[in-house]
């Protein structure tokens, strides 16, 4: 056997390399290196302010960033001598937010559109998708996060846990080759965030699709992830299979953000 | 005698019965100026603030000086400059048309602030969210921007019609024979103010109150369902 892993078979679809992000004088990523192979399910855990967020919304066209390189399906995002702050043209950016999709820690749901018209504003506008298929779509995505009754309800009808539930089904009617995940449970109240973990646990089933979750729950991070990575400080002090990094990690700081005793 | 209507000055009550007709018409002037104003304030307000929010500061900058300067000059030196100085130039335009278009540009100033803080109030989240759904600028601004600020500005919006309604006598010093220039040529002929300037003042009232009225009903029946109001 030569290949142990998915990750030895595809070439990865992220790649970060050498990559510095800074707000004003503080250094959120500091010669970032990072990669993530397709299909991959990657939990991002540790102290806040390490950078892990920071590394989604990069990946979202969020962010900019100060020095280093970053693809996402062969797609570069910084062309050298490019327009605007991303230094990339509209098209391009456009093609690049084509491939991720991203689900907000406080949903970000459209207050004035019912949970319907969320999930098919941007396939009829952005993928041109006629409204029929849209709606088939929609419903689909719907029934699957179990919010088949609810698709003409507007979000401020919804617990915080259907509304992100809603969010999930809205970032994957893009069909998104990368679903990113920030912090989707932290504002949940402690009883509705079960619900939004069963969705997500069920998406990590699916092979294709590469996410990359930002989480504080570390049972479920151990749970659904191929990889677990802790950041400290804008980088990766150690990374590995959710197995031996949550039970048995060699950093003393991964050690005492887990609270496992040396 | 105006506009074919006499009037009976023989008792109080005859006298505001008969001018009522003539300042009517003066009604319909008031009224028209008012929508027209009021639609150009509107339509001119949102393009600058629309261009006080570009990204490229020397669009931003010059936008914001031009709402500075038509907000914190009086209504009057600029409706007396478009009627008497722009003909100098060649700019020759209806009595009627330069007192609208006078109300409209010194009201876009303020309606363009009051865009301005309907697009801030919206959450910063909703712009990122149609970001990760890859929703175009036109799509950003006309779908989810634009739709979540009007509920927000509709009251401010109302006060500023009410308030234009009450500037439009302005418009008499340039020979518009609104409601008021008409009382007043009608308290000339007759020596009698008391009564058409009271009626005068009575329309004013019930013109607001319903346009108040009308404001209200537009706020109810916006679809608001989750958009914080403040």
């Amino acid at each position: 056997m030569t290949q142990t892993t998915r990750t030895d078979q595809s070439p990865p679809i992220i790649r970060f390399s050498d990559v510095t992000k800074r707000f004003g004088s503080l250094t959120v990523l500091d010669h970032f290196d990072f990669e993530v192979a397709q299909g991959e399910k990657v939990a991002l855990i540790g102290p806040s302010g390490s950078g892990k967020s920071t590394v989604l919304r990069i990946l979202m066209t969020l962010e900019p960033v100060q020095s280093g390189q970053i693809e996402l399906d062969g797609l570069a995002y910084y062309q050298p001598g490019g327009h605007g702050k991303f230094q990339a043209s509209p098209r391009h950016l456009h093609d690049i937010r084509t491939r991720v999709g991203m689900v907000f820690q406080s949903f970000n749901l459209f207050p004035h559109m019912n949970v319907l018209r969320n999930l098919t504003e941007a396939p009829v506008t952005v993928l041109g998708l006629s409204k029929e298929e849209a709606r088939t779509r929609a419903l689909d995505l719907l029934e699957m996060v179990g919010l088949a009754d609810k698709a003409a309800a507007f979000p401020a009808q919804l617990s915080g846990g259907q509304q992100q539930r809603v969010a999930i089904a809205r970032a994957l009617a893009m069909r998104p080759r990368v679903l990113l995940f920030d912090e989707p449970t932290s504002a949940l109240d402690p009883e509705r965030v079960g619900e939004v973990l069963g969705v997500i646990r069920d998406l990590a089933q699916e092979h294709d699709l590469t996410m990359l979750l930002v989480t504080h729950e570390m049972r479920f991070a151990q749970e659904v992830s191929d990889r677990v990575c802790f950041f400290d400080k804008g980088r990766i002090v150690e990374q590995g299979p959710p197995g031996e990094l949550m039970i048995s990690p060699r950093e003393a700081r991964t050690r005492e953000f887990l609270g496992i005793d040396a | 005698m105006m506009y074919g209507f006499h009037w009976d000055t023989s008792t109080p009550w005859a006298f505001a019965l008969s001018i009522l007709p003539i300042l009517g018409i003066g009604l319909v002037v008031t009224i028209e100026a008012t929508i027209l104003g009021f639609v150009i304030s509107l339509i001119l307000g949102l393009g600058l603030a629309l261009l006080r929010r570009a990204r490229t500061r020397w669009i931003a900058w010059p936008s914001a000086v031009v709402i500075e300067f038509i907000r914190d000059t009086p209504l009057l030196v600029q409706l007396y400059f478009l009627y008497y100085v722009l003909p100098k130039y060649g700019i020759l335009l209806p009595a009627f048309l330069t007192g609208a278009l006078a109300l409209g540009i010194q009201y876009s100033a303020y309606m363009s602030e009051v865009y301005r803080a309907g697009l801030d109030a919206v959450p910063h989240g909703q712009i990122e969210a149609a970001t990760a759904l890859n929703l175009s600028p036109t799509r950003l601004y006309c779908d989810i921007i634009i739709p979540q600020a009007i509920p927000r500005i509709i009251p401010a919006m109302g006060n500023y019609l009410v308030s234009m309604i009450k500037d439009t006598p302005v418009l008499s010093v340039v020979t518009v024979l609104e409601m008021l220039g008409l009382a007043r040529i009608i308290g000339d002929r007759t020596f009698r103010y008391l009564i058409p300037l009271t009626l005068v003042g009575a329309i004013f009232l019930v013109l607001t109150m319903a346009a108040t009225a009308a404001i209200r009903r537009l706020e109810r029946a916006l679809p608001k369902t989750g958009i914080q109001m403040r």
